[in-house]
Order: structure tokens, then C-alpha cells, then sequence
């Protein structure tokens, strides 16, 4: 039980005012000595034992050792239920020297009195919830104390209490097996029944202590939650609507400049709110949805995306969203509309896009033949891979390009026959 | 009770119901030149008892508010004052809201970005018992109806589209006016909205399977 991985300190030997039960003699000690505080508190109740050598060190250490500084973060609040496990164990210890040493008192009951105080003990010093960030807060630790007195967690929790019950138990049956008469199994019966009925009276002393401190526990735990939610919150409004609106107040003369920071930030607050998040790697509307956003975003026009159903992406998708994403990006550029809709359904035996705007239009056949946009991203693309490109338009009556995949047949037959 | 619906000479009435005092008084200035704001409401409460005082044409209601929201006030004024017509007017457009208002009896659903232009004519639209769909919305009836090629369903007739009305979502869906739509399938204006206005009505009258199913589909419960 080292100290070594924490940082030096200077040392010296004082009574604190915080983490004290009486005086804060075992406290000071402890943190002296770099051991837990726990340990020095046992052993000055089992020193008790010895002619009261624990009480007489106590009070020596007490009248010697000076007191903490006066702190005002520290509370100073006195713990006095505290004492009593210790007192139960004291008085246990107590008893045991007498059995040990003097022959005062001369029956078995005695020690079994004793380990019932000794249960009793580290029963109640368990339940006390003021104790919890005593133990907590000396996280650093480890070892088989810590396995002991940590408050780690509840299944450890429940061990030292269960724990504590048995050796209360056991002194009962003790205590009632000795005034029974011998010999008989009924007897050994009634001091389990016995020993039954005083452990329920311990839980009924002890239950609405344990029910406190595991509603302590769980309120703190949903503080935290709450806290880190509000955090989160918090921390995107500051990382982006902020920034966005600090952003649209300097360019607030660039009509166009506004309304695209504003479009960007609805569309993420939008998927924040509303939208599982699926990698735009791996699904077909998210890949088409990421692909209208940076439309979006370059072009500073609104596009109007619905996707019905959806899929799993590979090659053959991914070029039917790049096809439709170059349709939209020609929608952007030339037909001087705001609003450009998207509109994609996923059937059965094919994937369907339908780009469309109401702006100016073009005659297909009057295109360039060195203009490769339209021929080769689009209906070049699509042809590659299987699939149909069409483009509807007419000048002033807008343009539709409509992009259709057939759901690949390979993968269909290649399950057949690995059915086979 | 109030005169019929023949209010032509007279203008449109509608209502506001919203939760923000700004975006109230902007709607009030934009709309204020094609129809007649009569009043607005900020709360589930005042609103339920000032619309029906008032009974306006329309009812212009936000979807998310305090106590209840708008589904609130929709299902309290439909049971006292089935006349008057809603149109849902919401910055969400997530598919439990949009469907959860027009099943709640909304006439039809538009976002907050729509254009003032678009707005009155959405509320005229409403006023003449007509439906609203947005492209987005159609896309959602889509796709709550779609993707289910062998559920046996009870009656078919009721919960099942139409091919005819699935065409005309589709077309909707992909940002085609009901004009164009007339056009495109070769068919009068006035079909398109009675196609359109059987999907609402299937949509609220869908029998209890479909509705745990849509809502299971999308966690719901």
C-alpha cells in the first residue's frame, strides 16, 4: 500500500477538519501514513482490545496533535452516527479480550454476543450514506482494501451487507442453539428461525437507510444525465448556430450568401433533431441526401429531397447517386431556379431519381457535342452500369431528368444458387 | 350558427394559432393582403375557446406548443365545430408529425419555409376542401403504404392505394403542381384532387393493423 504514484506533498501530522467521526484523529493518522482511512480506524477499535490500549491512543493523539487550519470550502459538519459501527465493533472487541483474557464472563453467548455486534457493526457503518463520498473520493486506491471498503459499486455493496448479515446471523443461532435444549433438530430449526426473525428485524431497521442511499445514487446518476444532455445541447447551438448567426450578421448585405449559411444550418439542426444518422457510405438515401446537401451548400440553392424506402449502396448505386448528383449540380448552374426537387423510391426490381426544376430548360439537341456533362455523367454513367437515363425539357418549361436502376440480377441469381 | 361557407363576397377567414408572438405577426403581415386574419392564439387553451367563438374558414396551427399541441386543438374543435378546416404549419417535417396531424383530421401540412405566395394559396386551397400535400408529404404516404408487396389486409379497398392515386403521390412526390399532374396523366384537374383527397381520407380512416404497423416500423411503440 504505496503512496508513490501520488504527487509529493508535504507531510505533516494534523487533525483535519473534514472526514472526522470524533476528533479526527484517525483521519490525520491515515492520511499520515498514506494507508486508508478505514484501516486505522479498525485498528485503534481492535487495540481497544487490548486493556482499552485504542481508546488510550486516541485520546493521546487527540491532546497532542493540532488542529487543521480553518478552511472555508471544507465543511466541518461532525458525523456522529458514524461512531456507532465503531462503537459496535469496539464493544464486540471488548468482549472478545474479556472471553480471551479474564474469565468475566464465561459462556459461549458472549462471543456470539460479540460477533453480533461485530455484524451489526459493519452492517450499519454500510448503510450510512453520508459515509459514500468519504470512500469515493479516495478513488486512487486499490488493493484488497479497496475491495473491502471501496464504495465501488452496488454488487460490492451488497456483499459487505450480505456479509454483515451472516455474522449477525450466525451469533443469533450461536446465542439460541446454546439456551435450546441440546441434541434435537428442532431446536437448530428454531434458532434458524430465530436467526431468520433477527435478521429481519436488522432489515427493517436498516431497509429505509439502504432505500436512501440507493435513491441518492440514482438521483445523482440522473442529474449527470440531465447535466451531460444540457451540455450537448448546449455545445451544438454554441459550435454551430451561433457561429452561423454571427456569420449572417456580417454578411447580412449578400442576400444569397445569408441564405445559403441559413439553409446549411437548418438542414444540420434538422438532422440533429429528427434524423437517425446512417453513413452515406452504406445507405442509398443517406448517400443521396449528403449529395443534395453539398449541392446545397455550393450553389446556394434549396433542394427539395425525398427519398421513399431504401437500400443497401455498392458500385452500382453509388453511380446512380453521382449521376443524379451531376443533374442536380447542372439544375444549380443553369436553370436559375431556387428550388430544385429530388425525388427518389426504391421498388422491388429497381431504383428510381427524378431531378426536376421549373427553370429555363434546354433542347437536348442543341447541347454541344463537347459539353460531357449531361452525356457522359449522366446518361454515359448510367448505360455503364446497367441502368436508364431520360431527360425531359423544354425551354421555359423546366427539366426533368429521370434516372432508373435495375436491381442487380446477379446478386439475386448468385443467392439462388448459393441456396442451391 | 354562423352563415354557410358562401362567403365569396366576403374574404376568407383564417386563424392563427402559434406559440411565437414574431412568427405570428409575420404570417398576419403576409397573408393580411389575400385573406382576412380574424385572430391568433398563442396557447392550447385560448386557441380551443377563441376558434370556436370566432369559427373561422381556416385554422393555420403550429404542431408543436405547450400542453398538447396542435393535435389538442385539432381533435377538441373537430369533435364541437367539424366545419372548420385546418392546415398544419410546422417548422418539423419529421413523418410521426406530418402523419399524426393529418391523421388527427388536418386538411393538409406545410413547413414554415414555404413562400407567402404559396401560403395563400395553400389556405385557399384548404378552404375549398381540397387537400394540401407537399411533396415531402406524399413521399412519407409513400412510404407508408409502400414496401408491403404480400400483407394480407382485411379490406383491401380501405387501406390499400389505388395504382391511379400512388401515380399522382409519385408525381407530387417528384415536385409536379396538381396541373401539371393533370397533364402528365391525362386527366381532368379535379380528378387529381379527388385522387388526392381519398389518400387523406384513407389515411385517417386506416384500420387499427395498419396503424400499429406504420407505428412499429418506425418505433413508435
Amino acid at each position: 500500500m504505496t503512496t508513490a504514484a501520488a504527487p509529493p506533498q508535504p507531510r505533516r501530522l494534523y487533525r483535519p477538519r473534514e472526514h472526522r467521526i470524533v476528533a479526527g484523529v484517525a483521519s490525520g493518522l491515515a492520511r499520515h501514513l498514506g494507508v486508508p482511512v478505514i484501516a486505522v480506524r479498525i485498528s485503534l477499535v481492535v487495540l481497544l482490545g487490548f486493556n482499552a490500549l485504542g481508546l488510550l491512543l486516541y485520546a493521546a493523539y487527540w491532546a497532542v496533535l493540532p488542529q487543521e487550519a480553518r478552511n472555508d470550502e471544507q465543511h466541518t459538519r461532525r458525523d456522529f452516527a458514524a461512531l456507532v459501527p465503531f462503537a459496535a465493533i469496539g464493544l464486540g472487541v471488548v468482549l472478545l479480550q474479556a472471553l480471551v483474557f479474564g474469565d468475566q464472563v464465561a459462556t459461549t453467548v458472549g462471543w456470539m454476543i460479540a460477533v453480533v455486534a461485530v455484524g451489526a457493526g459493519v452492517i450499519w457503518h454500510q448503510s450510512d450514506p453520508s459515509r459514500r463520498e468519504q470512500w469515493t473520493d479516495a478513488n486512487g486506491k486499490s488493493g484488497w482494501m479497496a475491495a473491502i471498503v471501496g464504495e465501488t459499486d452496488r454488487r460490492s455493496f451488497m456483499l459487505r451487507f450480505v456479509g454483515g448479515g451472516v455474522l449477525v446471523s450466525i451469533g443469533v443461532i450461536g446465542v439460541v442453539a446454546i439456551y435450546s435444549p441440546a441434541g434435537s433438530l428442532s431446536s437448530v430449526l428454531n434458532g434458524m428461525i430465530f436467526a431468520l426473525v433477527g435478521l429481519l428485524g436488522v432489515g427493517v431497521v436498516v431497509a429505509p437507510l439502504v432505500w436512501r442511499t440507493f435513491g441518492q445514487l440514482r438521483a445523482e446518476r440522473e442529474g449527470r444525465i440531465r447535466e451531460q444532455e444540457r451540455a450537448e445541447v448546449a455545445a451544438m447551438i454554441h459550435d454551430q448556430v451561433l457561429h452561423t448567426l454571427a456569420l449572417i450578421q456580417r454578411n447580412s448585405a449578400d442576400i444569397k450568401e445569408v441564405q445559403r449559411l441559413a439553409r446549411g444550418q437548418e438542414r444540420s439542426l434538422r438532422n440533429w433533431l429528427y434524423k437517425p444518422t446512417a453513413s452515406p457510405t452504406e445507405r442509398f438515401s443517406a448517400a443521396l441526401e449528403q449529395a443534395a446537401a453539398e449541392v446545397e451548400d455550393t450553389y446556394a440553392i434549396s433542394v427539395e429531397a425525398v427519398v421513399v424506402g431504401d437500400t443497401q449502396c455498392d458500385e452500382r448505386v453509388a453511380a446512380l447517386v453521382a449521376a443524379a448528383r451531376e443533374a442536380l449540380v447542372n439544375a444549380a448552374r443553369h436553370a436559375g431556379v431556387q428550388t430544385v426537387s429530388l425525388y427518389a423510391e426504391v421498388e422491388p426490381d429497381e431504383l428510381s431519381v427524378f431531378v426536376r426544376d421549373r427553370g429555363a430548360g434546354f433542347e437536348l439537341s442543341g447541347v454541344a457535342e463537347t459539353r460531357h456533362g449531361v452525356r457522359g455523367s449522366i446518361i454515359g454513367r448510367m448505360q455503364r452500369h446497367g441502368g436508364r437515363a431520360e431527360i425531359r425539357s423544354g425551354v421555359g418549361n423546366g427539366t426533368e431528368v429521370r434516372l432508373t436502376l435495375p436491381v442487380s440480377r446477379e446478386s439475386v441469381t448468385a443467392g439462388k444458387e448459393s441456396a442451391r | 350558427m354562423t352563415e354557410p361557407v358562401t362567403q365569396s363576397a366576403g374574404r376568407l377567414t383564417v386563424f392563427l394559432v402559434d406559440d411565437h408572438a414574431m412568427f405570428r405577426a409575420g404570417v398576419r403581415a403576409e397573408l393580411g393582403q389575400h385573406v382576412e386574419v380574424v385572430g391568433e392564439a398563442s396557447t392550447v387553451a385560448e386557441a380551443i375557446s377563441r376558434i370556436g367563438a370566432i369559427q373561422p374558414d381556416v385554422v393555420l396551427l403550429d404542431v408543436h406548443m405547450p400542453d398538447g399541441g396542435g393535435r389538442a386543438v385539432l381533435e377538441s374543435i373537430r369533435r364541437t365545430h367539424p366545419q372548420v378546416k385546418f392546415l398544419a404549419l410546422s417548422v418539423s417535417d419529421a413523418a410521426e408529425d406530418v402523419i399524426g396531424l393529418i391523421r388527427a383530421g388536418a386538411r393538409g401540412y406545410v413547413t414554415k419555409t414555404i413562400s407567402p405566395d404559396e401560403l395563400a394559396a395553400a389556405v385557399r386551397r384548404v378552404a375549398d376542401g381540397d387537400a394540401v400535400f407537399s411533396p415531402r408529404l406524399a413521399g412519407f404516404v409513400l412510404d407508408a403504404f409502400a414496401s408491403r408487396p404480400d400483407v394480407p389486409v382485411a379490406d383491401p379497398e380501405l387501406d390499400q392505394l389505388t395504382n391511379r392515386e400512388r401515380e399522382v403521390l409519385r408525381l407530387l412526390a417528384r415536385g409536379y403542381a396538381y396541373k401539371e399532374i393533370a397533364k402528365e396523366l391525362y386527366i381532368s384537374i379535379k380528378t387529381v384532387e379527388t385522387h388526392v383527397s381519398n389518400v387523406l381520407r384513407k389515411l385517417q380512416m386506416s384500420n387499427r393493423y395498419e396503424l400499429s404497423r406504420w407505428a412499429a416500423d418506425r418505433r413508435l411503440v
